[in-house]
């Protein structure tokens, strides 16, 4: 019986029926669902920790102890774990252990496009391209094996197209892995990488890539359909099933493992066609390794190198290139001209406790260096607040920098859980070589940007279960900040005040603005809409200026001034009061002020 | 049974759309497709664009379909049935609800909201076949306004003539037991609404 299953949800039932019995994880778009998933299963112990290295550094102890283990984390993620990937790639493990690295072409939720299959050449380490959830079911089994048969860390590299897509998988069974050894390995010329130990495992490595560029040959996730011999395609994950639905004639070769890749099986291939091209996304990693053999090949001459593929694409360049004929163009509809549509860009939801915020942080006119999250968001009109976001972590560290460079001050804002990830080291910079930081820890309780995974300031684990919430503001006074202040995000006046404050000192402060993201469920109960009193709006628009999508203009006019007046929809407002204080009317009611009989929609 | 049926879902974050496409990838199932669905939504917060790709066939390759080969576009918010026109085949069908949700930049005057007669009227010119079902309005009165979705799905289920058990079962899978009637009541309505089409 087939369940139809997204590609997470595929990965974390391979695991699980690969006996895997640990995993650890940062969320990450695209690879949040996969340890969701996984923590389902029975018998498996699953966490989410506070950033990807030490999620490679967890899993890695649990492989050397023995266990199958998994670490998830999107692309930019392996950038964090990079270090532990390196060296457990030099030591290898006692029992199988698999990266999985999300990969978001298209960029679809991310800051890079980065391609990680560089990375496992980079490491020689093995990786595999599931091209639909089945494989993607089945590779995770298959790399487990590859791990413990060549004693190497294996990565599993998916990419949005496939984590998220939903596609049938027939379901196997739990084999169960228990630890082949009794006690922690004591193999300190495999595990402890001093330099005298570490020569003759470089060693190690490169011979065991070359024992993987072997098995390569014959693994058979690479396995070649003969068709027609005039054109023939080597392809890997999702550019396969393009590749299958725009060329239907041309023969395949399609690469389960994009690295190593089977060199021999390429060189066969292309003897027997007439004509070899390389589809796969993003860098021409396969087409470049490819030519290095001194096979005549071509690929993003013909197929973008940057974005994601799509049928559309594939077919377009096809036939610009003349694998296909021009008259494999899909008939298409004649389109009406059309008016440029009102676009819907991402904006911070009705009730977001960051947009109180970026109210207040904008009125200081400071730099305001950004990191990754929700708040992100903050760059968008009418807010217009940050000035830089590059990666987790990097906000107070490039307000730090910037702040020194130009001896002024700077506003770094970070979210909660980005301050466990990576924000931590870079506040000891800041109070240990002291700059006029004001940094903003934007607390919302929760990892809100991935769809609310709980963090090491929750209180709760990733099973749901109660543990220690770590205490913000303590360890921010622990790093030896001493100008530090919790604010309700909601609170605008306390927030500027502060802000006000601290923009006078020469030291560096910190700010914990806190508030509960309003998509919490339980904050969900407590909305409570608020409406506007036509009487005394006039139509001056600066609660607009919040950028809150539950207000806009109504049909009213206001007869004075000729100005639209506001309304707010009761649906989409949450009762955070930002416009009633802000109002400068003071036309806007507070929870406290208001009717609900009133206003409340007929339910 | 046709070889290929491509839909094409589009609304609005917090419309049901991710749902509407999962009881329509348990049909395609169900009657005994290939199903292939994708979702499309970026950084979608609630106010964002969202699509689903649902793909029915023998045997589906790509998870996305291709330009010009959607055979049903379902918009749950008005503007949105104008934005992926590109992607309709020829004589395409388009079910839209007629609700609209009004974009941030048009509250800040960065945009227009196009008028309905203006909507009609385009997407006539592409299609012949388009019918406005008023899925928001429906559900409202129903007491629910979060089940537009299902009367949009109604509608097209009388269109597509699939046995009624087929959906039912679909609906069982995907939307909680407290709300099950609710949703059952409102697919009815949709149905009821294709008995006299308003072409």
């Amino acid at each position: 019986m087939k369940t139809l299953l997204a590609g997470n949800e595929a990965i974390a039932r391979g695991a699980w029926e690969a006996g895997v019995t640990f995993a650890s994880g940062y969320p990450g778009t695209p690879s949040t669902e996969i340890l969701e998933n996984f923590v389902r299963y029975p018998h498996v112990y699953a966490e989410w920790a506070p950033n990807e290295k030490v999620a490679l550094d967890a899993a890695i102890g649990a492989a050397y102890a023995g266990q199958r283990s998994l670490a998830t984390m999107k692309h930019v993620g392996l950038n964090v774990a990079a270090d532990a990937f390196y060296y457990v790639s030099m030591t290898g493990t006692e029992a199988g252990l698999v990266i999985i690295s999300a990969d978001d072409p298209q960029m679809h939720s991310s800051q890079n496009e980065q391609d990680n299959r560089n990375f496992a050449r980079f490491a020689r380490v093995p990786c595999l391209d599931p091209s639909d959830s089945q494989e993607a079911k089945d590779m995770i089994v298959a790399a487990y094996n590859l791990s413990e048969q060549f004693d190497t860390p294996v990565m599993v590299r998916p990419t949005t197209r496939i984590s998220h897509s939903f596609t049938q998988v027939e379901m196997g069974e739990r084999v169960e892995h228990p630890s082949p050894i009794k006690r922690f390995p004591r193999n300190p010329q495999k595990y402890v990488m001093v330099p005298a130990n570490a020569r003759p495992r470089h060693q190690f490595i490169e011979e065991r890539l070359k024992k993987l560029e072997a098995f390569a040959e014959t693994f058979p996730g690479n396995r070649v359909e003969w068709r027609d011999l005039d054109l023939g395609i080597v392809t890997n994950g999702i550019a396969y099933q393009y590749a299958r639905e725009v060329f239907p004639e041309a023969s395949i070769l399609k690469l389960g493992m994009s690295f190593p890749i089977p060199i021999q099986m390429v060189a066969d291939f292309a003897r027997r066609v007439q004509q070899l091209v390389v589809l796969e996304e993003l860098d021409p990693f396969i087409e470049n390794l490819i030519r290095l053999a001194g096979i005549s090949v071509k690929g993003k001459s013909i197929f973008p190198l940057c974005g994601e593929f799509s049928p559309n694409i594939v077919r377009e360049c096809g036939i610009k290139a003349g694998l296909l004929p021009p008259e494999a163009t899909l008939p298409r509809v004649d389109l009406p001209e059309l008016p440029s549509l009102p676009a819907r860009p991402p904006v911070l939801c009705p009730g977001c406790p960051h947009r109180s915020t970026f109210w207040a942080v904008k009125k200081m006119h400071l730099p305001v260096n950004g990191d990754i999250g929700c708040y992100t968001l903050g760059v968008v009109p009418p807010l217009s607040t940050i000035d830089t976001t590059g990666c987790m972590g990097a906000s107070i560290g490039v307000a730090h920098g910037a702040s020194k460079a130009r001896g002024k001050k700077h506003i770094a804002v970070i979210g909660d859980s980005t301050f466990f990830h990576t924000g931590i080291p870079a506040l000891v910079n800041v109070a240990y070589n002291h700059s006029q930081v004001i940094t903003i820890i934007m607390d919302n309780r929760v990892t809100a940007m991935t769809g609310d995974q709980p963090n090491p300031g929750t209180g709760k684990t990733l099973q749901g279960n109660k543990t220690v919430a770590i205490d913000i503001a303590a360890v921010v006074k622990a790093i030896g900040i001493k100008h530090v202040a919790e604010v309700d995000a909601y609170d605008e006046k306390a927030l500027e005040t502060t802000l006000k404050a601290f923009k006078k000192l020469e030291e560096p402060s910190v700010i914990i603005a806190k508030r509960p993201c309003a998509l919490l469920p339980e904050v969900r109960k407590t909305y409570e809409p608020l409406h506007i009193n036509p009487e005394r709006c006039d139509g001056c628009g600066v609660c607009l200026q919040t950028g809150c999508p539950a207000l806009h203009h109504s049909i009213e006019i206001h007869e004075a001034s000729g100005r639209t007046k506001v309304e707010i929809d009761p649906l989409l407002c949450t009762g955070c009061e930002l416009c009633a204080q802000v109002c400068p009317q003071k036309a806007i009611s507070f929870r406290t002020q208001t009717d609900q009989q009133s206003y409340y929609p007929q339910l | 049974m046709k070889q290929r049926i491509n839909f094409l879902l589009a609304g609005v974050g917090g419309q049901g759309v991710l749902t509407a496409s999962n009881i329509l990838s348990a049909v395609g199932l169900a009657v005994g497709y290939d199903v292939k669905k994708s979702e499309v939504h970026g950084m979608s917060q609630r106010g964002g664009n969202v699509t689903s790709h649902v793909r029915w066939g023998e045997k589906v390759y790509a998870p996305l379909i291709g330009g010009g080969e959607v055979d049903f576009l379902m918009a749950f918010e008005a503007v949105e049935s104008l934005r992926y026109l590109e992607m309709l085949r020829p004589e395409a069908t388009i079910i839209a609800d007629n609700h609209q949700i009004i974009p941030i930049t048009v509250t800040d005057g960065a945009a227009s909201y196009p008028s309905q007669e203006a909507i009609d009227s385009w997407l006539r010119q592409v299609t012949p076949h388009v019918f406005w079902v008023p899925g928001m309005a429906i559900a409202e009165k129903m007491g629910n306004a979060r089940v537009a979705n299902i009367v949009l799905l109604g509608f097209l289920a009388a269109l597509l003539r699939m046995p009624d058990d087929v959906w039912h079962n679909a609906l069982v899978r995907w939307v909680p037991k407290k709300v099950l009637a609710l949703n059952e009541e409102a697919l009815a309505a949709g149905r009821a609404l294709n008995k006299a089409p308003a072409e």
